[in-house]
């Protein structure tokens, strides 16, 4: 099973096992990963699971679909450029090693 | 030590139990459900469940050792029948007969579908969907079945309609009323999704009478309208609103309005040391207009739970949330923020022929909500400025090169 770190705003970090085909925010949540809040459960609904992927990983997830990045302009933390909303990147097994950095505030 | 038992472990139940461990509570939490799952999410039962993209296993909100380590006991697939307390502590029963004494209380009872009357709603193939067991009979039956006959032209009806449709199935979606999701939308939300699935080759149908399903062999076969016509069914999919889950609160002798439980800003009920939260219960405005609302939601779910679990620690948070839904219909999200209730005006960004518009809705002036189709940018400004007490010009509002961020001013009031 591929692995995420998450690596919160105070710098701690929790490595998680995903299955594949759960998406980021969901291994997180589950495991009460601090930081992602995820209101609506991963429908795109809210920014409130917002994440900076980290730089190995820039190419392999790639960006936002137009309503993810509609959804991003309107995050609590600032917009990067490799701002992501975790709940919209699946795992899958070549994103084994994810590093994401959770965003400061989600609400 | 205090001894908490939540009652209903649905999403509002789950957050009671997370908010009261991050509150510092320390002593035992029961969650107590009637399902045979933990705490799962609702909404896809309506739309990646029943496609197949999500399995159970996704739905779950967390995972068991989350529990484990908070010592939270889930206790699943054994509803409580009764509940009686004194005042200081009391006991509930459950179906199996274990007791489960406490001296705080939460109810998250949540709500069940409004059952059809008509003649021939109990034949084999007449569903509704609420919880997982619904799911799954909905699940065997859909692969099969090529006519789909959804009943009430609210959320669920249409989610399951542009399902069915995107499954290639002949879909019907009879409404009583004259226009779609009436409760919640304007008007001009209604039209846009009537003529948007219509265009998707959903067969809508306003203000028409069901006057009984039939079936063959015990197994429906169609539904017969008011004026005699048969529309033929597979299934028969009823979404014709909820009522709110509320034999224990009446037990406790809990004030009700309408079926639902009566609480103040802080989740407390008529009897102060106990809380709710969630779908059954009625609350003032959250965004101090008049009136008490009721409100079918996650958003709702999550949000004054986390004021119910405040109460219970004895902190004083008022509930003053935004309140937000979305329903996804075949590739349409629709995203709503705050209440549209009492609106006198609406302004109308975009060109709903092109699925991607927005509607806002304003009182005497000032603005109380939104609805969006495709259109998160618009959806995620109005959220904000609901929180922030800011408004939007109506005049100004309507000029879409414009964006909706520039216009927003800080409220007078």
């Amino acid at each position: 099973m591929p692995t995420i770190t998450y690596i919160s705003p105070n710098g701690m970090s929790t490595s998680l096992e995903a299955r594949v085909g759960d998406s980021v925010m969901e291994v997180a949540v589950k495991h009460g990963v601090e930081g992602i809040v995820a209101e609506c459960g991963g429908a795109c609904s809210c920014a409130t699971c917002h994440v900076y992927v980290d730089g190995p990983f820039h190419e392999a997830v790639g960006g936002p679909g137009d309503l993810e990045d509609d959804m991003l302009d309107g995050a609590a933390s600032e917009r990067l450029p490799h701002s992501r909303l975790s709940c919209q990147i699946k795992m899958r097994d070549e994103l084994d090693g994810l590093t994401v950095h959770i965003a400061p505030e989600q609400l | 030590m205090d001894d908490i038992l939540i009652i209903g472990a649905g999403q509002a139940g789950m957050q009671i139990a997370v908010s009261l461990r991050e509150h510092g509570f320390t002593g035992p939490i029961t969650l107590a459900g009637s399902e045979r799952a933990t705490p799962y999410q609702r909404p896809p039962l309506s739309k990646g469940y029943l496609s197949g993209e999500a399995d159970l296993e996704s739905l779950e909100l967390r995972a068991q050792s989350f529990y484990d380590e908070r010592n939270i006991a889930v206790r699943c697939d054994d509803a409580v029948v009764s509940v009686a307390f004194d005042g200081d502590s009391g006991v509930a029963m459950t179906a199996s007969g274990a007791r489960i004494p406490f001296t705080q209380l939460a109810l998250t009872p949540g709500s069940e579908p409004r059952r059809i009357t008509v003649a021939g709603s109990d034949l084999a193939g007449v569903l509704y969907l609420r919880d997982l067991a619904d799911a799954d009979e909905l699940k065997v039956r859909w692969g099969s079945a090529n006519n789909v006959v959804v009943i009430g032209g609210g959320f669920i009806g249409l989610e399951v309609a542009a399902a069915a449709r995107k499954a290639s199935k002949t879909v019907t979606v009879l409404e009583a009323a004259d226009r779609l999701i009436a409760r919640a939308v304007s008007p001009i939300t209604s039209e846009f999704f009537r003529q948007a699935h219509s265009r998707r080759g959903i067969d809508v149908r306003l203000s028409v009478q069901v006057s009984a399903i039939l079936g063959a062999d015990g197994v429906v076969t169609g539904v017969l309208l008011a004026g005699g016509e048969v529309v033929p069914a597979d299934i028969v999919l009823v979404g014709i609103g909820v009522i709110p889950r509320s034999a224990l609160a009446e037990q406790l002798g809990l004030e009700l309005a309408g079926g639902a439980i009566v609480v103040d800003e802080f989740a407390r009920t008529s009897i102060p040391r106990i809380v709710a939260a969630g779908d059954a219960v009625l609350m003032p405005h959250p965004l101090g207009r008049p009136g008490m609302v009721r409100l079918e939601s996650v958003q709702n779910a999550v949000d004054q739970a986390k004021v119910a679990a405040a109460t219970l620690m004895g902190v004083r948070e008022p509930y003053r949330a935004v309140p937000w839904f979305w329903s996804d219909q075949a590739d349409l999200k629709l995203q709503i923020a705050g209440l549209s209730t009492g609106f006198d005006q609406t302004v109308v960004r975009g060109d709903p022929d092109d699925d991607h518009f927005s509607v806002l809705y304003y009182d005497r002036g000032t603005l109380i909500a939104i609805d969006t189709v495709n259109d998160a940018s618009d959806y995620m400004v109005v959220r904000r400025a609901l929180g922030q007490g800011a408004t939007i010009s109506p005049e100004l509002a309507a000029d879409t090169s414009v964006s909706l961020k520039s216009l927003l001013v800080a409220a007078t009031v």
